[in-house]
């Protein structure tokens, strides 16, 4: 069959969704988007006390892209420590994905803004100031 | 696979593809040489077809010049009348809701110091005729108001535009690209003075299109060269595909009576089958004054490229009006541009992102319909269980 836009692992992603739901007790939540825009991304993590991701959970209204964006964002999520999550960059999305088409880098880009809100409700949750999260965010962009 | 978007093009009907092959392989000559056998044949094989599709239409076999592509005959007919020396007004009316070779090239004729005016529709689609009316002027240069929607699927009274135009005197132009080989088209019933068809809408191929040109309408040519087509349109033309295009007019003159029912018969089905199926299913367009075998709608809560993109995986082929899908190969999201038709009927844009189109042709089959209705309860709960919308209800 001719290959349409995407690659093969965003069409996996689309078809075969990892780690799509809710989480009742999530203690981070992220939502960033528009529906005028044709995408909305929610993001659920269950962060334990050692700071690790143990569960995560996506919600996505959008294409293609944005579903296996937010797919594969959970997959890299995982198991992960929190400032290991503010190190994950759009572009790690887009290249776990084997490339987007340029009109739909900003999917990405959204998975990317979901996690960082996420953590700044887990923060906020926390009684500690969200604001952590940018703070952190500039000292490792910074390395 | 089924094939729901014959608005975008049909299958060639197989006599017009073997009509055109001997124009491959043996009538090869340029129809512009009319001095061997084989421009000859080329050149009178062309002008058969000329008949063919003035016939089609209703008009002369002189008021037919040949283009590529319906956008070619859009692009002549609007700016060939006011590129004309004759021509002197610099008003242009359109609708809100016209195909983009229309909307476009009115668009960038502002900058040119023209005036446009964009007739407002109804949450059907539908331009008022007394807007219309209104909307005329001393300097009125041109109407060009489509036939058919090819998004929405709505048929404008375009026989009554066209008499208000004719009654002003001012040239009336109709893009009848999505009607040809649907509805009617009669030049003389619809008054218009152009209008654009294309073949591959009809079971021709591509590569063809044609625009009547009512005598004595003046018109310059916009590409520049060895004055064929009567110097409306220089260019070797592509012989092939206008023997194609002719077969199919004749092809569809006389068959349209019998499958445009049928198609009228499954578009009801399809129709009523999907408007049972979900609340928050929203039809877009005309009900009744819409293309046969047409049926469009959004769907809250879901976006279109997702849907478009599962329904493909299921072999089922057809068309979204979604932002997201709009230009998918564009080099930046700014070109993912919401439709301009959807948000003209009054869908929110907010959710328009769920539009999704299905145009059936002739050789669509009740069985298409069964598999397409089989196919969306699941596939549209499965996009529903992702939607973070969709909880919010």
């Amino acid at each position: 069959m001719a290959k349409g836009p995407y690659s093969d692992k965003v069409m996996d992603h689309f078809m075969n969704p990892r780690n799509m739901g809710e989480i009742a007790d999530a203690n981070g939540i992220g939502e960033v988007g528009n529906p005028a825009c044709g995408d909305v991304m929610k993001i659920f993590l269950k962060i334990n006390d050692d700071q690790v991701v143990e569960d995560v959970k996506f919600k996505t209204f959008g294409c293609g892209a944005a579903i296996a964006s937010s797919s594969m964002a959970t997959e890299l999520m995982i198991g992960k420590k929190v400032e290991e999550l503010l190190a994950l960059t759009n572009q790690a999305i887009v290249e776990a994905l084997d490339g987007l088409p340029p009109a739909k880098i900003h999917c990405s880009v959204m998975a990317e803004e979901a996690i960082e809100d996420a953590l700044k409700n887990y923060f906020k949750e926390k009684g500690q100031d969200p604001a952590i999260v940018d703070e952190m965010k500039a000292k490792i962009r910074k390395n | 696979m089924i094939y729901l978007d014959n608005v975008a093009g049909t299958k060639p009907d197989a006599k017009v593809v073997e009509k055109m092959m001997p124009y491959f392989t043996e009538h090869y000559g340029n129809p512009s040489a009319h001095f061997y056998p084989i421009g000859r044949e080329a050149f009178e094989a062309m002008e058969r077809a000329r008949g063919q599709v003035a016939a089609f239409v209703g008009a002369k076999a002189e008021e037919i010049v040949f283009t590529s592509c319906g956008t070619e005959s859009n692009n002549l007919a609007i700016k060939g009348l006011l590129k004309n020396p004759m021509n002197k007004g610099k008003h242009i009316i359109i609708s809100e809701i016209e195909h983009f070779s229309v909307d476009s090239v009115t668009a960038k004729l502002r900058n040119d110091g023209y005036e446009i005016t964009k007739l407002k529709v109804d949450d059907n689609g539908l331009v008022n005729p007394d807007d219309l009316k209104n909307a005329i002027k001393k300097d009125t240069a041109l109407v060009s108001i489509q036939h058919t929607n090819p998004e929405i699927g709505t048929i404008q009274y375009t026989d009554k535009l066209g008499a208000i135009c004719r009654e002003s005197g001012v040239t009336f132009h109709v893009d009848a690209v999505a009607a040809a080989g649907y509805s009617e088209l009669n030049v003389k019933d619809l008054n218009c003075d152009l209008m654009s068809i294309a073949s591959q809408n009809f079971y021709g191929s591509k590569g063809a299109g044609a625009l009547y040109i009512r005598e004595g309408v003046k018109l310059s040519g916009i590409m520049d060269g060895g004055h064929q087509e009567r110097g409306y349109r220089s260019g070797t033309e592509n012989v092939p595909a206008i023997v194609g295009m002719g077969e199919a007019a004749e092809i569809a003159m006389n068959d349209m009576k019998v499958y445009v029912p049928e198609m009228v018969r499954l578009q009801k089905k399809l129709w009523d089958g999907l408007g049972g199926m979900f609340d928050f299913l929203h039809f877009t367009g005309d009900k009744d004054r819409r293309r046969p075998g047409h049926v469009s709608f959004w769907i809250e809560y879901i976006e279109g490229e997702s849907l478009l993109m599962w329904l493909s995986l299921k072999g089922i082929a057809c068309a979204s009006g979604s932002a997201c899908s709009s230009n998918i190969l564009a080099d930046d999201e700014e070109d993912l541009a919401a439709s301009y038709v959807l948000t003209a009927v009054g869908v929110p844009s907010d959710i328009c992102a769920g539009s999704l189109g299905m145009s059936m042709s002739k050789y669509n089959t009740e069985g298409d319909i069964d598999k397409v209705l089989e196919v969306m309860p699941e596939t549209v709960k499965r996009l529903c269980e992702m939607s973070p919308m969709y909880n919010r209800k």
